[in-house]
């Protein structure tokens, strides 16, 4: 089972809610911090880490000796990213989109693909956690092909653990597309309850089940309850203010390790979250 | 023209707040809400809006069933995996990059133009804002944000106004490099803790890579005093201005469920002193004042 935590707007707990989500289930499990332009997970699991790989995408190469400046491949880029100005060819590896278009339309053979770097994929373990986490470089503005590279470390058939990034654009789509179960978490605030709406339709769009946990529960106001319960959206958890989670978490500890009250709590989520997905199951066998 | 940008490479840590904030105590200026993906200044705001338009993004590619003999060309070379055993196109998946458009031998696909958002032109009671919404799960949103940048900087330019007061996303991809990029100067909005000083070293990064100058808020610095010191030294240490620190104050959760700024909502608080004062601090940056002079008439007496 894939769980993605997720939320619409930054800032509300995903990595807190997954990092003491995955040390309270503690047993055998992948988190993989798909969050690649900020990963913070590793600041809480502390993984060791044991293997770093360099993940990088096809641009465009031109061998100048067989061009003949044709202008083919700039007719086929929709991204401008290779421009041929009279016997010049120009590519503008930024703007590629690593499609092999202009490799393929081109009569000569004459281009060949290298590659732009995208980031590090960082491997390791905490105790019985596979840790997964990958890391954009700095400049580099396509985040989503980095986190389809870190979501292909998933093993089938394990329970993998998804720290998302915040938004509802093509970043998130991809750290939530085929997952089985969507947890979103937010704040009770109508900025939190505005970002909620924007990601509870993404989530709509790719037809995923998703729980919520409202963190910082007791700030703002109840709109986001009464909305939760418009949208059927169970409430998985309910964490309040208090001023020594938020020092836990600002020293980069976890709240199940210095509050082990807190461990039934996180790891309830994940047997509330079975157990909606069987209820669903059931029903969707009824109903044939 | 003057343009302040907003971020702050993690989510959550008060970017919006202290932009509306900013904004009751600036003069003349055109806000700007850059953070398309999930917009909430507006909240803020309650803008007028005054002038809609639509955003047309990339264009998805779509098989015309009738025309398509499943020959297999476009699967074989779509490294999206975009395109189904049925030859249907999965819009989300499609890259928009059209190659399947061009090779087809039956012309088959057609490569119609997506509305990926809309934009406004707005009145607001603290001047003239520019902000979008960008559609769920689209993909542009670089794209967008350059958009409503340069509408931003035409606007104040017809207005006679010299400064844009932009809202940024989180992170530092695609949104953050479009609306940072050409920007007089960031104020990065810092929370101290682990996450919040590993963030904000990414996102200097990123403000070096492009050489704009960045400025240090450090927000809620009273949950963490040990680590808004550090996040102060690292901040010198990359020469970047420390504007001040921020407390915790439930102030601005207060004012935001009421739709208002922090000026707006509050008295007497200590916060609201050290916004104003990171704000005059701001004002007189040399970054934000024409060959460094902060006051050019004085200068030139």
């Amino acid at each position: 089972m894939i769980v993605s935590v997720a939320s619409g707007k930054g800032g509300t707990g995903k990595t807190m809610v997954s990092t003491n989500m995955a040390l309270a289930i503690g047993e055998r499990l992948t988190f993989l911090d798909c969050d690649v332009e900020e990963p913070n997970a590793h600041l809480f699991l502390k993984p060791k880490i044991e293997q770093r790989e360099q993940v990088s995408t096809p641009v465009p190469l031109v061998d100048e000796q067989k061009c003949t400046f044709c202008k083919k491949c700039s007719d086929v880029c929709r991204f401008n990213a290779i421009v041929v100005v009279g016997t010049n060819d120009m590519i503008f590896k930024d703007l590629c989109h690593s499609c092999g278009g202009c490799m393929f339309v081109c009569p000569e053979n004459a281009i060949s693909e290298t590659g732009r770097e995208l980031g590090t994929i960082e491997y390791g373990h905490r105790d019985a956690i596979r840790f997964v986490q990958g890391r954009l470089r700095v400049g580099e503005a396509m985040s989503p092909p980095m986190i389809r590279k870190v979501r292909a470390a998933a093993v089938p058939h394990e329970l993998t653990i998804i720290d998302a990034p915040p938004g509802t654009s093509c970043p998130v789509i991809a750290a939530m597309k085929g997952v089985d179960f969507v947890l979103m978490v937010t704040e009770p605030t109508p900025f939190g309850l505005h970002d909620l709406q924007l990601a509870v339709e993404a989530v709509k769009i790719l037809d995923i089940p998703a729980g919520l946990v409202i963190n910082r529960c007791d700030i703002g106001d109840r709109k986001v309850y009464e909305y939760a319960e418009r949208q059927n959206l169970p409430i998985l958890l309910e964490i309040p203010f208090d001023r020594k989670i938020a020092e836990t978490y600002s020293c980069g500890q976890s709240i199940v390790e210095v509050m082990p009250e807190w461990k039934d709590k996180f790891k309830g989520i994940y047997r509330d979250i079975e157990l909606h997905l069987e209820g669903l199951r059931k029903r969707v066998s009824c109903e044939n | 023209m003057r343009e302040l940008v907003i971020v702050s490479g993690k989510g959550g840590t008060g970017k919006t707040s202290l932009t509306a904030a900013f904004s009751s105590l600036a003069e003349n200026n055109v806000l700007c809400d850059a953070d398309v993906d999930a917009a909430d200044l507006h909240l803020l705001m309650h803008p007028d809006v005054k002038q809609r338009s639509d955003f047309m993004g990339g264009s998805i590619a779509e098989i015309v069933a009738d025309a398509c003999t499943q020959c297999g060309l476009c699967r074989e070379l779509c490294r999206f995996d975009a395109i189904d055993k049925t030859f249907v196109v999965d819009g989300l998946a499609c890259e928009g990059c059209g190659l399947c458009v061009d090779i087809c031998p039956e012309e088959a696909i057609i490569f119609p133009v997506q509305k990926c958002g809309e934009w406004f032109v707005s009145e607001t009671r603290f001047g003239p804002m520019v902000h979008a919404r960008l559609g769920i799960a689209e993909e542009n949103s670089g794209k967008l944000v350059s958009l409503i940048r340069k509408e931003a900087r035409c606007l104040a330019e017809k207005k006679g106004f010299d400064l844009i007061l932009t809202d940024g996303p989180p992170g530092i991809g695609c949104p953050v490099i479009a609306s940072i990029s050409g920007a007089t100067v960031l104020v990065i909005v810092v929370e101290p803790s682990v996450s919040g000083l590993h963030d904000m070293i990414r996102v200097a990064d990123l403000a070096s890579y492009f050489r704009i100058p960045g400025m240090i808020i450090v927000n809620k610095y009273d949950l963490n005093i040990q680590m808004t010191k550090s996040i102060e030294e690292k901040a010198q240490e990359r020469n970047m201005t420390l504007l001040g620190r921020v407390p915790f104050d439930p102030l601005f959760t207060k004012s935001m469920v009421q739709g208002k700024n922090i000026f707006e909502y509050g008295e007497q608080e200590e916060s609201l002193n050290a916004v104003r004062d990171i704000w005059h601090k701001i004002i007189q940056s040399p970054f934000m004042n024409k060959l460094g002079i902060v006051n050019f008439k004085a200068t030139i007496k």
